[in-house]
């Protein structure tokens, strides 16, 4: 029928257009990028030079911390800053303005789908993700020397679940919220509490058993804790990976299901 | 003014058809905190010919931005028939948006967007866009294509968002509010382009709140309020239909003011007569015009000045709602019933 060619549509015609628009309007606002992509290595670096004795190697605990400098602890805690930094701030904080300024209501009544711009936003999000963790994890490598991970498959796993469960936390909140600031509110309220578990305060074995052992059940907490082990032990955190894998088979579908496209 | 509906669900390809049929359309809200539902559309049928403009015209909240969402396929009604082009678009969203641009009210683009991405942006979307530069000569932006979006007046804003519902080459173009808060100038010169539009083949559905707006561009129309349909025709028709009344002006030497109101008062023409200072405004049937300046030869009052005065559709309005027309400040508008 030639008359429903007219209507015929892929749904995502004009995407490759739309990733490559967002890409530049994204790079364009300077204060995201630097929070999103510079953040974590800026966290590494003060922090190594900053704090005295962070590039010390330890002397006075058992294996396997015996020589081990303290800024290593702070390898995992960049990687999961910035996971935390993109999926709960500047994504969906993106979203929730999409929706309050109508940009959404104006996709449906186009051939694209507003599921496209959401789509190019988490493409987005992890490619910057991607390249703040790669930054981090060199300048800090290259200025204090970090050590090889025992496990890179351990680390490389833990960094996706932590990826997931963190997108699965911040897609609920740009599901949900009608407005940026909301959105905005909601990512902070989640955020420092999740550093704090991530270990941003207390990194590695200095976190008091009692905070581990609450921070093991959250997200970010996890994340880390599994990525010590990874970096340093080699051991395999089976109930960190399953409380990440938890979380992101819980709030992805949620967010997915409970997305308000108005 | 019913045309028979196509038989089939595919966009139709006749130029004969109605282009846009609404027939019985309801659609409510829920309240809020689980109050009851407010109804935004009662009951709303017109039916839009090919090459129209043709207007939806109501005070706010009458249900006209309702009325054109479900047509755009945003939102789904309670009851009755959506079709454009043949197609229904609460069944089939997609099909129509190759076919149907939509100019929104409050919808803006990302603030650091310019110009020219956004139009080459939303060209890609569609199987034949039309070619971004000529459009945006069309409307007057080839100075502004470098701009980003925050910094557009917003004027340039509406114009843009007309070149982005066009930049689909659609056959119908629906239009929500768009000269609010243009200047006087500015509406004008949509005004044209809005005709140009129109002679270049696509069909116009306009929403307004502004009768000027309706009787200046319309082709035909619908007044809408509180939801339903209260009169349907061309501007020059519905007019027609309530000036059964007119009424003539007249500046008078002050000294003839007594003299004439005493000669017209009680004349079988004349049903009302009121002067203030010098003014003297007399109301009455068709014919009022014929007997004031007989009345008035005969006692040798000589007027300085008489005027008819020229009906709008707002005494349509105020014929078919017994209330009169309240046209808010064009930048205080507030939206009823969105979520």
């Amino acid at each position: 029928m030639s008359t429903m060619a007219l209507g015929t549509r892929t749904g995502l015609r004009g995407f490759p257009t739309l990733l490559g628009t967002e890409t530049r309007l994204w790079l364009r606002d300077a204060g995201t990028v630097f929070y999103a992509v510079v953040f974590p290595t800026v966290l590494i670096v003060g922090l190594g030079l900053a704090i005295p004795g962070m590039r010390e190697p330890i002397t006075d605990a058992p294996e396997p911390w015996l020589g081990i400098t303290p800024i290593a602890f702070y390898g995992p805690v960049a990687l999961a800053t910035a996971v935390a930094s993109i999926a709960l701030t500047t994504f969906p904080s993106y979203v929730a303005t999409f929706r309050e300024k109508g940009v959404l209501r104006r996709l449906s009544t186009t051939p694209m789908r507003p599921q496209g711009l959401v789509l190019a936003h988490l493409v987005i999000s992890l490619g910057a993700l991607l390249v703040a963790a790669g930054l981090a994890v060199v300048v800090g490598g290259i200025a204090f020397g970090l050590p090889v991970p025992a496990s890179a498959g351990i680390v490389l796993l833990s960094f996706v679940l932590c990826v997931l469960s963190m997108f699965g936390v911040g897609a609920v909140i740009a599901a949900l919220t009608p407005r940026a600031t909301t959105a905005n509110a909601f990512g902070m309220l989640i955020y420092f509490p999740m550093l704090f578990f991530a270990g941003m305060w207390t990194p590695g074995p200095v976190m008091p058993e009692g905070v581990a052992e609450v921070a093991r059940f959250t997200p970010l907490g996890a994340a880390t804790q599994a990525m010590n082990a990874g970096w340093f032990t080699g051991d395999v955190p089976g109930l960190q990976l399953v409380v990440m894998a938890a979380w992101s088979a819980v709030l992805l579908p949620v967010a997915s299901r409970y997305f308000r496209w108005s | 003014m019913t045309s028979p509906a196509p038989a089939t669900g595919a966009l139709s390809e006749t130029a004969t058809g109605p282009v846009v049929e609404v027939r019985t359309l309801r659609k409510s809200y829920p309240g809020p905190r689980g109050a009851g539902r407010k109804v935004a559309v009662e009951d709303v049928s017109f039916s839009v010919a090919p090459g129209e403009i043709f207007g939806i015209l109501g005070p706010n909240g009458a249900g006209k931005t309702t009325t054109v969402e479900c047509l755009a396929g945003l939102r789904t009604a309670d009851a009755g028939q959506v079709r454009i082009l043949g197609t229904d678009p609460q069944q089939h969203p997609e099909a129509i948006k190759d076919v149907v641009g939509v100019q929104l009210q409050e919808a803006e683009l990302s603030p650091r967007i310019t110009v020219r991405e956004a139009m080459r942006l939303f060209a890609s979307f569609y199987e034949d866009p039309a070619d971004p530069d000529e459009l945006l000569a069309l409307l007057d932006l080839v100075a502004q294509r470098d701009v980003r979006f925050s910094r557009l007046s917003g004027g340039q804003k509406q114009r843009l968002s007309i070149a982005l519902a066009l930049v689909g080459r659609p056959r119908v173009a629906i239009l929500d509010e768009l000269t609010t808060g243009l200047d006087p100038a500015a509406r004008r010169a949509t005004w044209d382009l809005i005709e140009r539009v129109r002679d270049s083949g696509v069909t116009i559905l306009l929403v307004t709140h502004f009768m000027d707006e309706a009787e200046r561009l319309c082709d035909r129309l619908v007044i809408i309020d509180h939801g339903r349909v209260v009169a349907e025709g061309t501007p020059a028709e519905l007019i027609e239909q309530v000036d059964a009344e007119r009424t003539v002006v007249l500046r008078l030497a002050a000294e003839d003011v007594t003299r004439a109101v005493a000669a017209l008062d009680g004349l079988p023409e004349v049903s009302g007569v009121a002067a203030a200072g010098r003014r003297v405004e007399v109301t009455g049937s068709r014919r009022v015009l014929f007997a004031v300046v007989q009345a008035l030869a005969a006692h040798d009052v000589v007027p300085d000045d008489v005027a008819t005065t020229a009906r709008t559709l707002e005494d349509v309005f105020v014929h078919h709602t017994g209330r009169p027309y309240e046209e808010p400040a064009a930048d205080a508008i507030t939206k009823g019933a969105r979520s």
